[in-house]
């Protein structure tokens, strides 16, 4: 059952799993925020945990096939509805009808896709798979990272782009989603909507809030 | 008024087509778009040219027929009209048109503005429609409905089927054009026999005929000449969804 549809389901259902993450990631990050003994001490603490946990390690499984799948299927869609377009127009002044987000989601999603690759590099992967300096409590001393890598001004001000790409993302995203699921009542889509502002603005707002903290800390 | 007019000539469906320029002088604002190419036609005709093709049928904004892109957008400068509806008034003296037709791989062009949408037909005939016995009308109030019930399945039964959802849309997505009709149907008692065997059916009708998907930025709703809301993209969605899950 391979059809338009179909992929869109998978992108509304894959897309609404990473929307669940990040309010429990911009949670645990919200540590971060904490004066420095006590953020050190927790965020270490809270973040072994994290590693030592199946049912995280289930659903982190969960979130690395959704970025995936989302990333993919963003791609299977747009090569099918460059084929759909046909030929271009000569003068084209359709962005009159659309909001500008909901016709770039790709262009953001790429930049998304870039930002997760140094994301992924620069704590993922250190924390991981390389030996780090350990704190009073013999937990990795991830927060030392943090701090040291949002002190560089270049750092900060690629992560608050790309949260800014985020934001935009979610504003379509989340009530695109939601459609795609089939919510049609016109009193439910109208709040799903309003939700999808507010959770736009602070999932984007949290998570910009936390280098700004600590670059000028 | 006077008009700098770039129009989109192609020979058939084959041929590769360009923008022609041509001036055309002595427009009134009472004229509708469609007697501006009429009166331009008739120039043409007299100087042994080739007229321009474009369609158009009632000139009343029922019949769904007409449909141009005009300065890059669906049915001109004006939300929920037909071409034939959109009148000279809307454009002012010295001003340059461009005027191209529908674009999508779904619908071919055949000559100048003139485009085969055949592919929507397909849509209907693959499931856009109840199966009834034939015989003598029955008896109208013998299936009970609520005003509110048929008033909201007659909204998205005014779709005309023009094509401008497809036109506007940045993906070529059929889905406002193909939900007004599952809609339609689904609201209604008579159509509630066939729902979930017709929704799949067309679903992949519009597939097969080459539409893009639905990215819900809205844009048919605001070109749609019958406004028909986005609203029924979710129903039909929602339509599609229990379909398939209930599907023994």
């Amino acid at each position: 059952m391979k059809n338009t549809l179909n992929n869109k389901l998978i992108m509304a259902s894959t897309g609404l799993f990473l929307c669940f993450f990040l309010v429990i990631h911009l949670l645990g990050n919200l540590q971060l925020l904490l004066p420095e003994d006590v953020a050190r001490e927790q965020f270490n603490w809270y973040s072994h945990m994290l590693s030592g946990n199946l049912l995280i390690k289930i659903i982190s499984w969960i979130l690395y096939a959704s970025l995936i799948g989302h990333a993919v299927y963003a791609l299977i869609i747009a090569v099918k509805n460059n084929t759909a377009n046909g030929k271009s127009y000569q003068y084209d002044k359709r962005n009159f009808a659309s909001a500008w987000n909901s016709r770039n989601m790709g262009i953001l999603g790429t930049i998304l896709l870039l930002f997760l690759i140094v994301h992924f590099k620069d704590y993922w992967y250190t924390y991981k798979f390389t030996a780090l300096p350990v704190d009073a409590n013999g937990n990795k001393d991830l927060y030392e990272i943090v701090v040291s890598s949002f002190s560089q001004a270049w750092y900060v001000i690629i992560y608050e782009i790309s949260f800014l790409a985020l934001g935009f993302h979610l504003l379509h995203g989340f009530f695109s989603a939601s459609r795609t699921l089939g919510l049609y009542h016109p009193k439910y889509a109208k709040a799903v909507k309003i939700i999808g502002w507010f959770y736009s603005i602070a999932i984007t707002g949290g998570f910009m809030a936390i280098p700004l903290y600590i670059y000028f800390k | 008024m006077k008009l700098f007019l770039k129009i989109w000539r192609q020979l058939n469906a084959s041929s590769k087509g360009e923008m022609v320029n041509y001036e055309i002088d002595g427009i009134s604002e009472q004229m509708s778009f469609l007697e501006m190419l009429d009166l331009l036609n008739e120039s043409l005709i007299q100087l042994g040219e080739r007229v321009i093709e474009f369609d158009h049928d009632c000139r009343e904004g029922i019949c769904g027929q007409c449909g141009i892109m005009i300065n890059g957008r669906a049915h001109g400068p004006l939300k929920h009209t037909t071409t034939c509806q959109l009148h000279m008034r809307s454009f002012k003296d010295g001003d340059t048109i461009y005027i191209e037709p529908f674009r999508a791989a779904a619908f071919p062009i055949l000559r100048d503005l003139k485009i085969n949408r055949k592919s929507f037909d397909a849509i209907i005939t693959s499931g856009g429609y109840i199966n009834a016995g034939t015989g003598q009308a029955p008896e109208a109030n013998s299936i009970p409905i609520t005003y509110e019930q048929s008033e909201a399945a007659f909204d998205t039964a005014a779709c005309i089927g023009c094509g401008a959802c497809v036109a506007t849309c940045k993906n070529s997505s059929a889905a406002l054009f193909t939900s007004a009709k599952v809609t339609h149907l689904s609201l209604l008692p008579q159509g509630q026999l066939e729902a979930s065997k017709r929704v799949i059916a067309m679903v992949r009708q519009m597939d097969a005929e080459g539409f893009g998907s639905c990215s819900n930025t809205e844009a048919c709703e605001v070109e749609c000449p019958q406004d028909i809301s986005v609203l029924s993209i979710a129903k039909m969605n929602y339509e599609y969804n229990k379909a398939v899950l209930l599907k023994k």
